[in-house]
């Protein structure tokens, strides 16, 4: 099993992932216990569409960043 | 019985019965969050987007299911942001966190001392966001040129400040804000800067078409009941507006004829 290095929401975080079975966005959102949450997530500033989380493969060095509403002006 | 009629807000083709939008931030919790804003008639709300808490609060209260967009109009607001670029990042993760709703409250912010617009990162920020789709409600100064810079771009609705965010001290330039609703074709609303029900009355006496407002609710020592008062206050000011106040005399007018006094 190999891993790479991403960067989550600022800090480093490391994530399984193989040649055979990339690791996608939306394992990493199931990974983190958010995938029935409303959430956005954004890959090197880009957004990736809910719809797309499934076939979006991560690799090295990716910062990710994911959000969620909270309450504001 | 005569009807008192009024025109519904119109912001970018939607329409709106209340006059009053409120935020969601500094509030003990979600419930009361709920509460006030319910009370307040509200039907825009505004929202922040932030980092996710990862590994911590997983059980935590999501604002969106208090705040449901089934029952209201949700503003995301880019309230944080110091650059164009971030504004414009904050508000398409909220658009894609809305499923696509493109409405959305534009602030870019100079400094965190005065939290006063930066107009020059607000113009560049409008500019992208308006190329790429979205409809920019936009929070600046009570600058009426800059306002119509931003109208003639084509934000949706000019929101000046009545003071300093969070400040609570009311609107301190009314003549600039006066201004700017004389010349604009689009909603003026002011937003930050009120403290209590008579600065969001003066605003709709000045004939703005609505009051965007947070703190003069949340850090209310009764939230709820100021909810109310402000519902109260927007709607007394907007009628006040609209029945043309009296004219303001030098001398004393007697409400009570004169003719058949006792003593005449």
């Amino acid at each position: 099993m190999s891993t790479i290095q991403i960067r989550l929401n600022g800090e480093p975080y490391t994530l399984e992932s193989t040649v055979d079975t990339p690791a996608s966005a939306a394992d990493l959102v199931e990974q983190l216990g958010l995938s029935d949450r409303r959430i956005a997530v954004e890959i090197n500033e880009a957004i990736v569409p809910k719809s797309q989380l499934a076939e979006t493969h991560l690799a090295e060095g990716d910062e990710i960043e994911i959000v969620h509403a909270i309450g504001g002006g | 019985m005569t009807q008192l009629i009024d025109t519904p807000l119109t912001i970018a083709g939607r329409e709106f019965n209340s006059r009053l939008l409120v935020g969601t931030g500094k509030y003990k919790d979600v419930d009361e969050t709920g509460a006030a804003i319910a009370e307040s008639g509200a039907e825009i709300v505004t929202f922040a987007v932030r980092r996710t808490n990862l590994g911590q609060d997983a059980d935590a209260p999501n604002l969106l299911d208090t705040v449901s967009p089934a029952r209201y109009t949700l503003l995301p607001n880019t309230a944080g942001c110091y650059t164009a670029k971030d504004a414009v990042r904050t508000c398409r993760l909220a658009r894609e966190l809305l499923d696509g709703h493109n409405l959305v409250k534009l602030e870019v912010l100079g400094d965190d001392h005065t939290l006063y617009p930066n107009v020059v990162e607000t113009l560049k920020a409008a500019e992208t966001l308006l190329a790429d789709g979205f409809d920019v409600m936009v929070y600046t100064s009570d600058d009426p040129i800059v306002a119509r810079e931003l109208e003639a771009m084509g934000c949706c609705a000019i929101m000046p400040l009545g003071s300093l965010i969070g400040s609570g001290h009311g609107i301190q330039n009314p003549y600039n804000v006066r201004l700017i609703v004389e010349q604009s074709q689009v909603p003026v609303l002011v937003d930050a800067g009120i403290g209590t029900a008579s600065d969001a009355a003066m605003a709709m006496e000045l004939g703005c078409d609505g009051v965007l407002l947070n703190s003069a609710i949340a850090h209310a020592r009764e939230p709820l009941r100021m909810a109310r008062a402000m519902k109260r206050a927007v709607e007394a000011g907007r009628d006040a507006f609209l029945a043309g106040r009296m004219p303001r005399r030098q001398s004393a007018d007697p409400s009570t004829p004169f003719a058949g006094r006792i003593n005449g």
